[in-house]
């Protein structure tokens, strides 16, 4: 029978299928962190089980971790002591660990790509929703709460009822200043935040066939913000150039035996889709997000849609207008901005650190903007430092900072104060998301470095 | 960690009728700090319950004693974003042990249930005539029923049944979860295990 590509690894993964109930998945990779794993060691700890396969879960400091001094002791004690916590709990179960300050350290899902830890045809899960940017490599990849992460140490399983599948083609080439970023933003703009839930999205089309893996990885990450389980995309050559080589990627006779595997992983031609959705690329420009979801986004030199255009509650959207301190019909560009934020799981990798600079080459910050620049590794950091981006970023008065999650959810000392108002390249608008009481704008790193240099919302198109 | 059966829930509700509360809200990442699951229920939904100074805000609805109950109801996209299970944690903690909304994020419905509250889904309708009936009289009465699988407003009768796969009934009605499960199937996953490629 004809499969999908996400039909394909999600069955070869199936150990139970429960009648009128979930498929009992197996589980080839788990990443933890810090933040939701503790109660997991705790509850198997509490039952008396062990971890089954240490050596498919791999451990990695990043969202409660400083961006500056991390030489230094972490000075928050329930900071310090979640960090210690993992790092304890790995040790006694030897499972892989890079803390803070380790070479390998960073954002979990920049680090397992990194490393060859994300492979194609298999399944991916952490206790982060962001998991689904592993799905760039042709994965299934997705993020479970902690009930699972002590499920897949103590069994390397979860259980789970198979997702409706979806299909996004978008055909074409992208017009001029126009990212994956915007990319996603457009499709999530045009499903709302909830438009694809119960769904696992297959992206498939030029604008993806041409796409690099970095923006691969932007796009299937931000899968959940329109609420899917998570997103895929079929592996080709860019992928497998990506992943030779790589710390934990096969060698060898395994990698062309893998490698024979990873040719198939393609949808067939007449697999059917619950939904399949159609989008042309000239329509998607420089993306920006008005209101505290990520649904609430429109192309940069548009106005703030009015609340009888919109689906959904009235109410709602008032509710999050007024929230942003914004009102219908609002002109985007120009808006005063208080804070820039480069950096996450969805716009920490190289790629995006050459576009912001691209940008700031010969420019000056502007002294309305204080800037936080973080490298989701020290991968990325060292890229940075050795193309000769850094010096570019220096001279335009930016400062780099160390590796890990910072503002996109600041639960380190990130934070933008209240009433503030932020364009970031992280994943999530919502109220208080990069601190209490701050605004954020959902942008490009491209959108994120024109606004930086100018101090106003302003598209890039008028500066590249 | 084991939870209490559910079978029969009889209780007023709080309504929460905005649409996308999203786990931030529910629980904002600067309260996930700790490594023992205790005391969430204190910082549930705190930004729209406390002020910065950590008065409480009048008008959200936990402050407001005229509503109380073990059901929270919410609008549409209930439970989106972020994975995180401490914002089940904060609402089981707080005291709920259902939320009824016309539709659930997937993580948050997953979680809700793998801990032990129920999530039910009703149509937009029967949403709408909870609020109504709750804005009326805050003392009305709903019945969640898990085994006949339905939602009742006791005053006046009005119905509506929710979907829930027969294996998840069966942990709720039990107390059990899929770890309790998973356990039993050590064998059987060691040898699937062998047959991986990687």
């Amino acid at each position: 029978m004809s499969k999908t590509l996400f039909d394909k690894v999600w069955d070869s993964h199936v150990i139970r299928k429960i009648n009128d109930g979930p498929d009992v998945l197996f589980i080839d990779r788990h990443l933890i962190h810090e933040v939701t794993s503790p109660v997991a060691f705790l509850g198997l700890k509490s039952r008396n089980n062990s971890v089954l396969f240490p050596e498919k879960t791999f451990a990695t400091a990043d969202h409660n971790t400083p961006t500056i001094n991390q030489h230094l002791p972490v000075e928050d004690p329930l900071s310090a002591n979640q960090l210690k916590a993992l790092e304890q709990n790995a040790a006694d179960w030897g499972i892989t660990h890079w803390g803070l300050g380790h070479q390998k350290n960073g954002i979990v899902h920049v680090v397992g790509p990194e490393n060859g830890i994300t492979l194609p045809g298999a399944t991916i899960v952490c206790g982060d929703s962001h998991t689904s940017t592993h799905g760039a490599f042709g994965a299934v990849a997705f993020g479970i709460g902690t009930s699972e992460v002590e499920m897949v140490l103590s069994s390397q399983c979860i259980m789970q009822p198979k997702p409706k599948k979806m299909r996004i083609n978008v055909n074409g080439k992208l017009g001029f200043g126009v990212t994956p970023k915007d990319v996603a933003l457009f499709m999530i703009s045009k499903l709302s935040a909830s438009g694809a839930t119960g769904y696992f999205v297959e992206y498939a089309g030029d604008v993806f066939k041409n796409m690099s893996m970095e923006g691969r990885m932007t796009v299937c990450n931000l899968s959940i913000e329109m609420g899917a389980r998570g997103g895929i995309i079929a592996p080709d050559e860019k992928t497998f150039d990506y992943i030779k080589g790589r710390l934990f990627t096969p060698k060898e006779e395994a990698w062309d035996k893998a490698m024979e595997y990873w040719k198939t992983l393609k949808t067939d031609a007449d697999a059917v889709f619950d939904e399949e959705i159609n989008f042309i690329a000239i329509d998607i420009e420089p993306m920006i997000t008005y209101g505290t979801n990520p649904g609430m986004g429109t192309g940069i030199s548009n106005y703030i849609p009015k609340a009888e255009s919109v689906e959904g509650g009235v109410a709602s959207y008032r509710k999050s207008l007024e929230y942003m301190g914004f009102n219908e019909g609002d002109k985007m560009i120009g808006k005063k901005v208080d804070f820039v934020f480069l950096g996450s799981c969805t716009n920490g990798r190289i790629e995006d650190f050459r576009a912001f600079a691209s940008i700031v080459k010969g420019r000056k910050k502007a002294d309305n903007i204080t800037a936080w620049l973080v490298p989701g590794s020290h991968d990325v950091e060292a890229k940075i430092k050795d193309e000769g981006l850094l010096d570019i970023i220096n001279a335009a008065g930016f400062e780099l900072r160390e590796p890990g999650c910072s503002a996109c959810l600041a639960m380190n000392d990130d934070k933008v104060p209240a009433g503030k108002l932020a364009v970031s390249t992280s994943n999530r608008n919502f109220e208080g998301r990069q601190g209490p009481g701050s605004r954020t704008l959902l942008a490009s790193p491209l959108v994120a470095a024109a606004t930086a240099v100018t101090g106003v919302l302003t598209d890039p198109r008028t500066l590249l | 960690m084991a939870y209490d059966k559910f079978e029969i829930l009889k209780s007023t509700a709080v309504p929460l009728p905005v649409e996308n509360v999203d786990t931030d809200q529910i629980i904002p990442a600067r309260f996930l700090k700790a490594t023992e699951r205790a005391g969430f229920g204190d910082n549930l939904f705190r930004d729209w319950r406390y002020n910065p100074d950590n008065t409480p805000k009048a008008e959200f609805v936990l402050n407001n004693p005229v509503y109380k109950g073990k059901i929270l109801v919410g609008g549409k996209n209930f439970g989106s974003g972020s994975s995180r299970e401490h914002a089940v944690w904060a609402i089981y903690d707080y005291g709920f042990r259902c939320v009824v909304s016309s539709f659930f994020a997937d993580i948050f419905r997953g979680n809700c249930l793998n801990i032990g509250v129920l999530p039910v889904q009703v149509s937009a309708e029967f949403l709408d005539k909870i609020f109504t009936a709750i804005k009326a009289n805050p003392d009305t009465e709903i019945e969640i029923n898990l085994p006949n699988q339905t939602i009742t407003l006791l005053e006046n009768g009005d119905q509506e049944s929710f979907d829930i796969n027969s294996y998840k009934k069966e942990n709720m009605l039990n107390g059990y979860d899929d770890i309790d499960y998973l356990t039993k199937m050590k064998s059987e996953i060691q040898e699937f295990a062998s047959a991986r490629p990687f």
